[in-house]
């Protein structure tokens, strides 16, 4: 490999190092994002411009060139055009085409395999095949989850299923290799195909019983996976960037998957097995009790003629798309003197930091969003909060009710205030699948409807008073 | 036996920077606050689109007669480019939202 290469393959690495460092900063974070940008472009270019013998175009260099073309032209328009709500699928979509782009890898490498494969040699192209394999399938369930395209699916005895479904990936590569040492590439390639066959049932079978709320998790997860993947290129090819760029994003993406499950206070086992929200029975204390349902005119004048208000967005805020008219609101109120801020759970949405995003791109001011260790001393002191389509982050059971599936979690404290307003669209439960003792709680209202409806009559009502 | 030594010898300096890797991707996340999360797994998605560069690699090995090869290769990139460009421009997107707004 010429010098010069791996000069462009270093500068690569370690731009990838200082963006993702960068982008662990508010301040710095976009920054950040170029300067791995940067070291993405560099990389690149000296993979088509440099060979062996210093500068050189590298074949099939019209072929290679449409590809990327076209790949930028559609990615880009794609990464333009999508909704701020429907980020994390695309986010997931991405993600499997980085799975797919592995596992073609591993596919044609397949085909010029001598017979006498070395293991040295075998594992990075067939971890390669699997690990891309899954990731692929895997995002594409989870993107198509999150549109609401596929549906949630269990069976009993599915952790068992999972697991005999893992052990055939390893018998049938185990199978690919032994054949592969006497037939070459060409004798093994039904076991070849054998093994993806398996991985796609597999990465089937990992992601279609996790609930939707719990997407961003297996998202991220499933970022760890392309992760190693991409590095078993590296490996193949010994070729460092790769190999750099696949680690760093496997174990980042694997801390970063830690990370959220702890600031829902969930394990990852629990998470990918537990399946809060399915009907497993633990759905703590049975609530009783009747609710207050009130009108949109009640709790217009009661924000009217408040010193302070907090809002608490959630999923239905997100799903749907109410945040435009919920920042109407907000500067509606404040044109009568109502102090207004938003309460920022850490797992509010779709995904850490998506209310963040969300109400941003409605121009709500950064300091309005208050995170959560902050807001929740204010809470005494406000005069109504309310809550537009937040559930369990709101639920008193995760202080107070041992025995329910999300106690010890830390919740957004919106008891503490005088009144409570939830905009909900039935009394049916949040994602883990409990009751929620506030809703029967006497100074809490409830206002029925669709978050974005009931938030434009909220508007109307302000104005018309 | 012989031959997991011997593959670990001959890789030696890979296994160092695998593990070192390892370490400096759990240092650069873990005090990151929560905000943060949804860009930054966006911008690491990008950058495991690195995988490009080996699809770029086996498109240019592949013989000009192998179509094969050829078509699979043109999707890896493809695939491969979309992941990169993808990634980076919506992780840009996100954060273009957190800088501040003057004030009115």
């Amino acid at each position: 490999m010429n010098h010069l290469q791996e000069i462009a393959y270093l500068i690569g690495s370690v731009g990838f190092v200082v963006g993702l460092k960068m982008m662990g900063k508010a301040d710095s974070a976009r920054k950040g994002n170029l300067v791995a940008a940067f070291g993405m472009a560099v990389a690149v270019i000296g993979t088509l411009f440099i060979g062996e013998n210093g500068f050189y175009l590298i074949p099939n260099f019209g072929l290679i060139m449409g590809a990327i073309l076209l790949g930028t032209v559609v990615g880009t328009l794609m990464a333009k055009r999508v909704q701020m709500t429907a980020m994390p699928e695309m986010v997931s979509l991405f993600n499997g085409m980085g799975g797919l782009a592995a596992a073609l890898i591993s596919i044609i490498e397949w085909q010029h395999i001598e017979p006498g494969i070395s293991l040295g040699k075998f594992i990075p192209i067939i971890a390669g095949l699997i690990i891309g394999t899954v990731s692929f399938v895997g995002s594409i369930v989870a993107w198509g989850k999150l549109n609401g395209k596929i549906g949630d699916f269990r069976f009993a005895g599915q952790q068992y299923i999972n697991a005999i479904v893992l052990f055939a990936i390893i018998g049938a590569a185990a199978v690919t290799y032994l054949e592969a040492i006497v037939s070459g590439g060409h004798g093994s390639l039904p076991f070849f195909y054998l093994t993806m066959g398996v991985a796609i049932v597999y990465g089937l079978l990992f992601v279609f019983p996790i609930g939707g709320a719990d997407m961003p998790v297996v998202i991220s997860l499933l970022n760890s996976f392309t992760g190693v993947a991409a590095a078993c290129g590296g490996f193949l090819y010994e070729n460092n960037v790769m190999l750099m760029g696949g680690v760093l994003v496997g174990s980042a993406g694997t801390i970063l998957t830690v990370v959220m499950c702890k600031a829902m206070n969930r394990s990852l086992t629990n998470v990918l097995i537990g399946m809060a929200g399915s009907s497993s029975g633990s759905s703590g204390a049975a609530v009783t009790g009747s609710v207050r349902e009130v009108q949109a005119t009640d709790v217009a004048i009661m924000m009217k003629y408040a010193q302070k208000v907090v809002i608490v967005p959630g999923y239905g805020l997100a799903v749907a798309q109410a945040q435009h008219v919920c920042h109407e609101l907000e500067n509606i109120l404040r044109e009568e003197g109502v102090d207004v801020k938003y309460a920022i759970h850490p797992v509010a949405g779709r995904m850490p930091g998506h209310m963040n995003v969300l109400l941003a791109e409605s121009n709500v001011e950064y300091d309005k969003l208050i995170e959560m260790e902050e807001i929740n001393s204010e809470f005494a002191t406000t005069d109504v909060v309310l809550v537009v389509g937040a559930n369990d982050v709101v639920n008193p059971a995760a202080k107070n009710d041992p025995t329910s599936p999300i106690y010890g979690m830390p919740i957004l404290d919106v008891d503490n205030s005088k009144q409570v307003v939830v905009l909900k669209r039935s009394m049916k439960s949040g994602y883990a699948g409990i009751e929620n003792a506030l809703f029967f709680d006497p100074k809490c209202g409830m206002l029925f409807g669709d978050a974005k409806d009931s938030l434009q009559k909220l508007v109307n009502e302000v104005k018309a008073l | 036996m012989n031959s997991i030594i011997e593959f670990i010898g001959q890789n030696i300096s890979y296994i160092y920077l695998i593990i070192l890797m390892v370490f400096v991707g759990i240092e650069l996340i873990s005090h990151v606050p929560s905000v943060l999360h949804t860009p930054l797994m966006s911008g690491a998605n990008a950058i495991h689109g690195v995988v490009l560069i080996g699809a770029i690699i086996v498109l240019g090995h592949s013989a000009s007669d192998d179509y094969f090869s050829l078509i699979v290769g043109f999707v890896g990139v493809l695939v491969g480019t979309l992941n990169v460009i993808g990634g980076f421009v919506v992780t840009d997107r996100m954060l273009e939202m957190f800088k501040k707004k003057p004030k009115k």
